[in-house]
């Protein structure tokens, strides 16, 4: 495990191997160019592992495409870039080509959309090799193979005739990682590379990036909003924001000491896991009659002629007690949203008894639900694909209240929605405006509105904040905390993230494939864990602490 | 893959069946003794009871419905579809003798529309600007002019006005080859321009979709030259709602080549079709609704195949 541990390199007198000199990338076309991003400068040492940070829109993306020409048609790059000392900006659409996949080759997000859907991992590979060397496709093959262990695929002469759709989240990625080692790339760009994927997926993804820059001494220019995922994996950090460089560090200090105030408040805003429990957290009254409550439930999700339905979970008891936050942390597939929905009442009971503020639901007759509607809501993960786009956002957070008959005159309505909307801290007369004039974190503030408009029992929050940015997300969950306080729902909070959950749920369930592996107060299970599944979904999430996450990283593959 | 072939023949059998049933049916459960309208034909007397008792069970009508569906069934099956009631000559011979023509001309209409239409959609979407505009305007055009008049026009300028080819009319292949294939060009082309139109459009913007999926920036991440990756990461993936319009336009085409039949006097199943509606042949009339809705439900087959074999998603 030697070679995994890297020495951090200092750049200095080595000649960088890619140098960004006021690069600037502009949109537009004919006489009007707008700029995105604005004089980035910054230099890739051989073997080093430099970071670019920022949140959405802050153009580090359009900066790592700019490096090899990869940007829409309408976008033109200004400024030097140099690869070893050839100046890519003015050069050719041939030379380019030369360079990419061979000198410097990507990785994307999502392997799922990254990847030809008609293709077999082997043809992309033998794509791959076969556009930089002469080899017939006989040996593209072999070679393929190859490259196919060398990112640990598991089963690789099965795998490599397999279809993208075919693999886990984690297997496309190493298939599109194999492809990118093809050519031994000295540069690999990997942009957000681990976003898609579950944090014990995305540990083993950043080993293996290690292990390979180990095994090649390539350099990695790896872009990423998760600060846990640079402290990780990075020697120096580029923190940009709206376009532009705002500081540039070897990864310690920057942790240590962030010099620009915009990196400060990055680094608050991360939540980290072990910052202690939520510091007014309601002590749940267990005796009371409890807001939800599942004994020995399994779920079905329901089949077709064609093919049969599945259990999405078995011999679940789960209890959340009046004013209680419980979170429900689980990765894909173990089935936390599938609870969410059925505590929503869109999935039946299959065995077991699910009550609802005290009333045996678990028949799920009209009566049932028409119950678990109205004490029961919702705020979805996505708020900008859960809110109609044709209707104003007033109209939207009132129209639980006609459903369930409580207004029905218009007048009224909008005096509602005003004082929702002034709850989640949002001007009253901005009733009359439309989803696509907020931005990612207001859209969720009028998301968390809807839920709370009939005043539910319970709140069911399926990763609401999962789709925003650390510092959004942060003042999105002090809103919501601060809502429960004031008005007492329980809730049942769903999410990957560990810390998001620690800092606001006083009760933890651990799920993986559709059965409860622990439960218990969050403190007890994420300080002294009693499964190995429970550890390992501790271990694997990356803290933003570069010297305490490397320590983590030598305890993991210890282990 | 197999497995999936299998079941999309099965299900299209299921769906024969039922098309059969419901004619089966519905020439049952309409008002009117199919007996007594045979013997009226001609001459407005009514029969004698005696001839309608004769000709019923001529024709098994006495029979229990069950009975009779299960001749019908078994007739269908063997291609035995009845006689005419006009000419006494056998349904399936009459279809015969029709349907290659009516497939031969649908078949080339199909053929240029496919070579024109997809090539046209594909650099409509790489080219745009004034090429995509005009593409744009001559679809819409493409679209919307009717049959029958874009082939009067083509008979105008190619047969009257040119003499280049004939106005219409039908040779035997085996008689004349060389007439035979020109008669075709004027109808296979007034066919041909609405179904092209249709399949540029869809090709255009199942192109412009392809060209922003990931895989596509994926491919020249790798090196790949803008042809390669607009042919196999682009164009390839952009023909499977391709094939679907084509599928949907062959079969559409089948029971459409009415009004160019009409308008090159070309003698088709089309034709066929509406001169027994007008004279009532109902033996014909179903014959031939049982021919089409069995090709139409072929062609589906087809295309449900060829989406397996151009998805991998689909196969399972």
């Amino acid at each position: 495990m030697s070679d995994l541990t890297k020495k951090p390199t200092t750049p200095g007198p080595v000649t960088p191997l890619l140098e960004m000199t006021d690069v600037s990338v502009e949109f537009g076309g004919g006489k009007s160019w707008k700029p995105v991003t604005h004089q980035i400068s910054f230099s890739v040492a051989p073997g080093e592992t430099l970071a670019l940070v920022g949140e959405s829109g802050s153009g580090k993306s359009v900066t790592a495409m700019a490096i090899l020409n990869l940007l829409p048609p309408n976008a033109r790059r200004t400024g030097s870039i140099r690869l070893d000392g050839e100046e890519l900006v003015d050069a050719g659409e041939k030379r380019l080509r030369q360079i990419r996949g061979c000198d410097v080759a990507v990785i994307f997000q999502e392997p799922m959309t990254a990847l030809n859907p008609v293709y077999t991992i082997g043809a992309h590979l033998v794509e791959a090799i076969r556009s930089h060397r002469d080899v017939s496709k006989d040996e593209a093959r072999a070679t393929a193979l190859d490259l196919l262990r060398g990112v640990h695929m598991p089963e690789p002469e099965v795998k490599i005739d397999h279809y993208p759709h075919q693999l886990s989240g984690g297997q496309r990625q190493r298939a599109m990682i194999a492809m990118a080692m093809s050519s031994e790339p000295r540069l690999l760009i990997a942009d957000e590379p681990t976003t898609a994927l579950d944090v014990t997926v995305q540990a083993e993804i950043l080993d293996l990036v290690r292990e390979l820059q180990g095994r090649t001494g390539m350099s990695v220019l790896v872009i990423t909003h998760d600060m846990g995922v640079v402290a990780d994996v990075a020697d120096r950090v580029v923190v940009m924001r709206e376009g532009r460089v705002v500081e540039t560090a070897p990864s310690a200090e920057l942790f240590a000491r962030p010099t620009h105030e915009y990196t400060r408040a990055l680094l608050d805003a991360v939540p980290r896991l072990g910052s202690g429990a939520p510091a007014t957290a309601v002590v749940p009254d267990r005796a009371a009659t409890a807001a939800l409550d599942l004994q020995g439930v399994a779920i079905d999700y329901p089949g077709s002629w064609r093919k049969p339905g599945f259990r999405a979970g078995e011999d679940l008891d789960l209890l959340v007690a009046p004013g209680e936050i419980v979170g429900l942390v689980g990765e894909s597939g173990s089935g936390k949203s599938t609870i969410g929905r059925l505590a929503m009442g869109l999935l039946p009971v299959a065995e077991g008894t699910m009550t609802v503020d005290g009333v045996d639901v678990s028949a799920g007759s009209r009566s049932d639900l028409a119950l678990i509607r109205s004490r029961v809501s919702m705020v979805f993960q996505d708020p900008a694909s859960s809110l109609d786009p044709r209707r104003t956002i007033g109209q939207s957070i009132t129209d639980p209240l006609r459903w369930t008959g409580e207004i029905g005159d218009r007048r009224e309505a909008r005096k509602q929605a005003g004082a929702l909307l002034e709850q989640v801290r949002l001007p009253a007369d901005w009733a009359d405006r439309f989803p696509h004039e907020l931005s990612g974190g207001q859209r969720q503030r009028v998301g968390i509105a809807r839920a709370m408009a009939t005043s539910p029992r319970l709140l069911v929050a399926d990763e609401p904040t999962s789709a925003l940015d650390v510092s959004v997300q942060a003042s999105v969950l002090d809103l919501f905390s601060e809502l429960q306080r004031e008005h007492g729902f329980s809730c049942l909070f769903i999410s990957h993230d560990l810390s998001v959950v620690e800092s606001l749920a006083t009760t933890i369930v651990v799920l993986q494939k559709g059965r409860v592996v622990e439960q218990g107060p969050t403190q007890r299970v994420l300080t002294a864990p009693t499964e190995d599944y429970t550890r390992r979904l501790i271990a694997a999430a990356p803290v933003p602490d570069p010297a305490l996450q490397a320590e983590r990283r030598r305890e993991r593959l210890a282990s | 893959m197999f497995s999936y072939v299998l079941r999309r023949i099965g299900v299209g059998l299921g769906l024969v069946l039922l098309v059969l049933t419901l004619i089966f049916l519905a020439l049952h459960l309409v008002p009117g003794d199919p007996a007594m309208l045979l013997l009226s034909q001609g001459d407005g007397a009514s029969a004698t009871p005696e001839a309608v008792a004769r000709v019923r069970t001529q024709l098994g009508l006495d029979q229990p419905l069950l009975t009779q569906y299960w001749h019908f069934l078994s007739g269908a099956l063997t291609g035995d579809l009845g006689e005419s009631f006009r000419n006494r000559q056998p349904v399936s011979e009459a279809i015969g003798e029709r349907l290659p023509r009516t497939l031969e001309l649908v078949g080339l209409a199909t053929l240029v529309a496919v070579v024109v239409g997809v090539p046209w959609g594909a650099l409509a979407a790489r080219a745009g600007g004034w090429f995509d505009s005009v593409t744009s305007v001559l679809t819409s055009i493409g679209i919307a002019l009717p049959v029958f008049v874009f082939g009067s026009i083509l008979i105008l300028v190619f047969s009257l006005k040119l003499g280049a080819l004939p106005a219409g009319g039908f040779a035997e292949w085996g008689e004349d080859p060389n007439r035979h294939a020109q008669i075709l060009v004027l109808p296979a082309i007034a066919l041909a321009v609405g179904f092209a139109s249709t399949i540029a459009r869809m090709t255009r913007s199942a192109v412009l979709e392809m060209l922003h999926q990931d895989w596509v920036r994926t491919a020249r991440s790798m090196g790949l030259s803008r042809r390669a990756v607009f042919r196999r990461y682009v164009l390839r993936n952009s023909l499977n709602p391709v094939v679907t319009t084509v599928g949907i336009g062959v079969g559409t085409l089948l029971g459409s080549t009415v009004l160019v039949e009409r308008v090159f006097n070309y003698p088709g199943l089309s034709s066929l079709l509406v001169e027994a509606v007008t004279a009532r042949d109902y033996p014909v009339v179903q014959g031939i609704v049982i021919t089409i809705a069995v090709l139409f439900v072929s062609i589906n087959i087809i295309v449900d195949v060829l989406y397996g074999v151009l998805d991998p998603r689909v196969r399972r």
